[in-house]
């Protein structure tokens, strides 16, 4: 049942995705996965899409998920179970808890869980890496284009704010990497 | 005052590219210092909200503005404000996206922007690390979280990793307990 899985699937991921939209990636990549919604290829594509539209990442892929698996009334129904988590958290810590965050208990728990959450995100970002330049495991192939650019956009990126003041934009960056992908890749 | 809500969000939502963290200053902006619906304070309140909750930070954010100003009726306002540009321009390209992918040049591009996007995880994963403390327990927790993703990842165990952070949740807490005890503190702050 389709829209029983994508309640579950949003649900989930909105209740325990801290650190803001790239830090549900690793969630809704398991998830997505898990129940086959898209390949790991579409899904790299899609959180591109979803950084470059405006708005939260979680909600712009949410909606494109649902839309894809069940049309409207998906889109509907993932988007609402990615936002209620969230939603009725602040509603009880804004009434019922208010000093719940200021809590010495809470503050270490949350510390805990963000840097558990910051391993998680950095490791599913260097298994992303890795299988772009060498492919999946039992399918070792060497990308020389693939590890090329990803060196050189790693370079752009974490060495322009050094440079320029403002550095480059997660969007800019985006941008830069479709022109080499159209470069190197081919358009025709 | 509801409609002011609605149409606040709904140009926040509109307007900001690359998630929730790039909508804080708009926010900022917007109700702090525009229409003056809360104060700085609150705004770093807002801040703490945000980062320590699971879900959108732009949710968050809304809901709260939203609660501060009109109850449960304006926190609904505002989250349905800010998510309804989002909602429609991906339902949108869900539309046409998978025959787009077929011309050949914007194929090309997705195979280097698929790339791009594993540099941008790793950028999210460094500045949520720098926000971090770096006691043992939390160095620790990061290192087995990393170790541990990487394992289920590598040989494709079914380990989610809901479980990871539940069981540093536990940890962090049975740490607190034990760090309470030693230091013989006598408050009684458990929620």
């Amino acid at each position: 049942m389709i829209f029983l899985e994508l309640l579950l699937g949003f649900l989930k991921i909105g209740c325990f995705s801290f650190g803001g939209g790239y830090g549900a990636v690793p969630l809704i990549r398991e998830v997505v996965l898990s129940y086959g919604w898209l390949d790991e290829e579409k899904l790299s594509y899609m959180i591109a899409v979803s950084e470059s539209s405006p708005g939260p990442i979680m909600v712009n892929m949410a909606t494109y998920i649902g839309a894809s698996q069940a049309g409207i009334p998906g889109a509907l129904l993932a988007t609402a179970a990615v936002v209620l988590p969230a939603f009725l958290i602040v509603i009880i810590l804004t009434t019922v808890l208010k000093k719940l965050l200021k809590n010495e208990t809470a503050q270490t728990v949350l510390s805990g869980l963000k840097s558990c959450v910051a391993g998680i995100i950095l490791a599913t970002g260097v298994y992303i890496i890795l299988t772009n330049c060498f492919g999946r495991i039992g399918g070792f192939s060497v990308d020389a284009k693939a590890i090329i650019l990803t060196a050189v956009l790693a370079a752009v990126y974490f060495g322009a704010g050094k440079i320029v003041k403002k550095g480059v934009s997660p969007v800019l960056l985006i941008c830069l990497a479709g022109i080499a992908g159209v470069l190197i890749y081919g358009w025709n | 005052m509801l409609f002011h809500l609605f149409s606040t969000f709904f140009i926040i939502g509109l307007f900001t590219f690359g998630g929730g963290h790039a909508m804080l200053p708009l926010i900022e902006n917007a109700c702090v210092k525009k229409k003056k619906w809360i104060t700085p304070d609150e705004m770093t309140q807002i801040t703490v909200i945000a980062e320590s909750t699971p879900g959108p930070v732009a949710i968050n954010c809304a809901t709260y503005v939203g609660m501060k100003k009109k109850g449960l009726a304006g926190a609904v306002t505002a989250t349905l404000g800010v998510i309804l540009p989002s909602f429609v321009i991906l339902l949108l390209i869900s539309f046409f996206f998978d025959r787009f992918l077929e011309i050949k040049w914007v194929a090309s591009a997705f195979k280097g922007i698929k790339i791009a996007v594993g540099i941008l995880i790793i950028d999210a994963a460094v500045k949520l690390l720098k926000k971090t403390e770096k006691q043992p327990l939390q160095i620790i927790l990061f290192v087995s979280a990393f170790v541990s993703v990487m394992l289920i990842n590598v040989f494709a165990l079914h380990l989610s990793t809901v479980v990871l952070m539940l069981a540093a949740a536990v940890l962090s807490f049975a740490y607190y307990l034990i760090k309470r005890q030693k230091t013989g503190e006598a408050k009684n702050d458990l929620p």
